[in-house]
């Protein structure tokens, strides 16, 4: 049986920096059971089998508001990890060391790691490391994770502390001292029976945490004394229990800073952040600075290298794929399993994995941009126009990583600290026109807009933005009433980022994207090329619109008379674009047999005008995302039926807002 | 006085936190206790939120959540 290690910290202290360095290679991302809160876990470097890391997500404190403060409460009470690795940012010790007092309650042994020790002595501040260790029982080690500094040091460490028991060390300070233990005599028996640690039990009791009642089961007299004790020791405090308690932490870490944390001057990374937010978040330059940040990485994306690699993977693939198709002509198949293969699989899974490259690079600048500091500040940056359609500025990130993919985007509502923001921010994503949808607009554009190409591509992103307002205001209105979240966010120093953080990232995202391909993809692919290929008979079909997919296509092409196209092709197409939106243009394609783009052109100026071309793109760009998108849209918002209203609440206002704009248009043009 | 009516420069020292729940257990956790210090630096380019100094840190927050810390000026260069 392997040792498992609890690496735990405040976000920003590099806490994945250490992580990446302890463990290699190794790693393996989880989630933890039962919330979607991302567990990673790896091998210590030379201890494969025998020493678990364990990644804790990055809180600030032990409260249990947020599923990733209960998600690490529950874990270190429940698993009992051998050590509690807590890493702190050295350079900012006072905040860093509150959830460290937290932590000392539980009862598990522990070390610290004083992370950006460089930063630290650069500036010309110091800290008395053997004093801190003095002053809170425990290994304290110096490092400096980004330039793998100290990580050997940090290993030995482990090695030395795995079983040492675990420290006890008083924090308390004055009238809450005595609170604490006259409360410990009350709870102490029942507590041991649990296996509760017993200070953290009494904090939880003054911070008046009803559960750890019920699980104590104290009864009512116990109650009144508690009470009674609480009341006196507000009074003398004079303040209440729960700000008395933040209080007396702090001060022990003020105590502790004081003759320890020498501080001359802010770190040299802090004043020059503070350059750098001159302009960064300035007054006028901030937000066209910001659009200037978006739009280059968007080109640098979606054309300057994304393009090029993106046809290189295209053609990689088709060469593949001719390959295995001619090798199965000749080892004599039957026709329907290399249909299967060829038509189904192969042009299904490729024109997915095609996207490949475009979604690295994008994860590849986000990182950047995340690592190095900059989102927090778009946070700060957007905060008022989201919080005006019921979000925070957090919630922009993701929704700009929508225009890339929906996918990546709602993986990435998982930092957001609010339930109802995550929420919200899951459902309007999808509004923003992902790059999958391309295709589309250029195949419209090619056959009706050929000399305004850039006013439709514009005016459809708008209008999905437009609906992304307006949903948000709906949904603030109705569902979602309810209290603002708080917005209490740290701004860190910026950094430049290290590559192998980036690289890792990059890495894990594209992991996630192949194996969706092979997976969701996958049978997605089988099933539309089964309803393409066969007819109600299960007899093969060589024209497709002889098929079931047709006949289904056929039936529900009624519904979009309203909005200009009462074609079976175009419902067809607007079906099989759910498994991924690229293949609205290879069905529309396929079901109008067209060989060339001249004869596709042809073909669809046969099924659609320009009004009603323009109203199937603005339905394409809202409507339900893909497949890979709704099992996304599920993992997130963990239950089906969400994840079902979800998208019948997407394809509704994709319906509404094409049928107004249709109808508006023949009425004025 | 509050915190959100500080202009930006002003050194503050933190008197009382008001409001309750949630909000207030994260301002006192983010280590917005009284007695703190608090340098305000900057507000957003939309007026809102404002960014603050404290503790060795720079920490953004919200002008509503701001005004229910009452603060004393220490001096306003």
């Amino acid at each position: 049986m392997s040792k498992k290690i609890a690496l735990i910290g405040n976000q920003n202290c590099g806490k994945t920096t250490l992580f990446n360095a302890l463990t290699g290679s190794s790693q393996h991302v989880g989630n933890f059971p039962g919330v979607t809160v991302e567990q990673k876990t790896g091998y210590i470097k030379k201890h494969k089998d025998e020493l678990e890391l364990i990644d804790l997500p990055g809180i600030y404190s032990l409260s249990p508001y947020t599923s990733e403060e209960i998600v690490s409460i529950r874990y270190l009470l429940e698993e009992k990890p051998s050590l509690i690795i807590n890493i702190v940012d050295a350079t900012n010790m006072e905040r860093n060391l509150y959830l460290t007092t937290q932590l000392l309650e539980l009862n598990i042994p522990m070390m610290l790691v004083l992370n950006m020790m460089d930063e630290v002595i650069t500036s010309g501040n110091s800290i008395d490391i053997d004093g801190l260790k003095k002053h809170l029982h425990m290994d304290v080690i110096p490092i400096s994770a980004s330039k793998n500094e100290g990580i050997e040091d940090v290993i030995i460490a482990i090695e030395n502390n795995l079983d040492k028991p675990s420290q006890h060390i008083d924090i308390c300070h004055g009238v809450v001292h005595k609170a604490i233990h006259s409360i410990s005599h009350i709870v102490e028996q029942s507590a041991q029976s649990l296996g509760l640690p017993l200070r953290y039990c009494v904090t939880k009791i003054i911070e008046s945490d009803e559960d750890i009642f019920n699980q104590l089961k104290i009864d009512e007299g116990d109650r009144h004394i508690i009470e009674h004790i609480l009341e006196k020791m507000e009074e003398e405090a004079g303040t209440d229990r729960e700000a008395a308690l933040v209080d007396m932490r702090y001060s022990f870490i003020e105590d502790v800073c004081h003759q320890t944390v020498f501080i001359e001057s802010e770190t040299k990374e802090q004043i020059r952040s503070e350059k750098i937010d001159r302009l960064l978040t300035h007054k006028y330059l901030g937000i066209p600075i910001f659009i200037l940040i978006m739009l280059l990485i968007f080109y640098l994306t979606f054309s300057l290298i994304g393009a090029p690699l993106q046809d290189l993977m295209d053609s990689g693939i088709g060469i593949i794929s001719d390959m295995i198709i001619r090798f199965l002509e000749n080892h004599d198949v039957s026709f329907w399993v290399r249909s299967l293969i060829g038509d189904g699989i192969l042009a299904g899974v490729g024109s997915v994995l095609s996207f490949l490259p475009v979604i690295v690079i994008l994860f590849f600048f986000l990182s950047m941009l995340e690592d190095s500091g900059y989102m927090a500040r778009v946070a700060f940056v957007m905060d008022k126009a989201l919080r005006k359609i019921g979000l925070s500025g957090r919630s922009f990130v993701p929704m700009l990583i929508g225009f890339g993919c929906s996918v990546p985007a709602i993986m990435s509502t998982r930092t957001l600290s609010s339930d109802r923001d995550r929420k919200m921010t899951i459902i309007l994503t999808p509004f923003m026109s992902c790059s999958a949808k391309l295709p589309i607009y250029g195949m419209i554009i090619a056959a009706f807009f050929p000399t305004k190409a850039a006013l439709v591509m514009i005016s459809i992103y708008c209008i999905g933005i437009f609906v992304a307002i307006i949903s948000a205001l709906i949904l603030k209105n109705t569902i979602f009433i309810g209290e603002p979240v708080p917005f209490v966010l740290e701004l860190p120093a910026y950094r430049i980022p290290t590559l192998k953080n980036v690289f890792l990232n990059v890495l894990d995202k594209a992991k996630d994207f192949i194996h969706k391909a092979f997976t969701i993809i996958f049978m997605a692919s089988i099933v539309i090329w089964f309803l393409q290929s066969f007819n109600y008979t299960f007899d093969f079909v060589s024209d497709s619109s002889q098929s079931i997919l047709a006949s289904i296509g056929s039936f529900v092409s009624p519904i979009f008379a309203p909005l200009g196209f009462n074609d079976w092709r175009a419902s067809t197409a607007l079906m099989t674009g759910i498994t991924a939106k690229e293949s609205v243009v290879s069905t529309l394609t396929v079901l109008t047999q067209s060989s060339t783009t001249a004869a596709l052109n042809q073909a669809l100026i046969g099924i659609f005008t320009p009004l009603s071309a323009f109203s199937f793109l603005v339905f394409t760009v809202l409507y339900m995302p893909c497949v890979a998108a709704f099992a996304a849209t599920r993992r997130e918002l963990r239950s089906w039926i969400q994840a079902i209203l979800t998208v019948l609440f997407q394809t509704g206002m994709a319906y509404i807002v094409a049928f107004v704009i249709y109808q508006l248009g023949q009425l004025f043009l | 006085m509050t915190l959100d009516q500080m202009s930006p420069q002003t050194l503050v020292r933190i008197v009382a936190v008001n409001g309750k729940g949630l909000l207030r257990r994260r301002l006192l956790e983010m280590g917005l206790t009284p007695h703190t210090l608090v340098k305000i630096r900057k507000v957003a380019p939309m007026g809102d939120p404002i960014e603050v100094y404290l503790r060795s840190y720079v920490l953004t927050l919200r002008k509503e959540d701001a005004s229910l810390i009452e603060v004393e000026v220490v001096s306003d260069e």
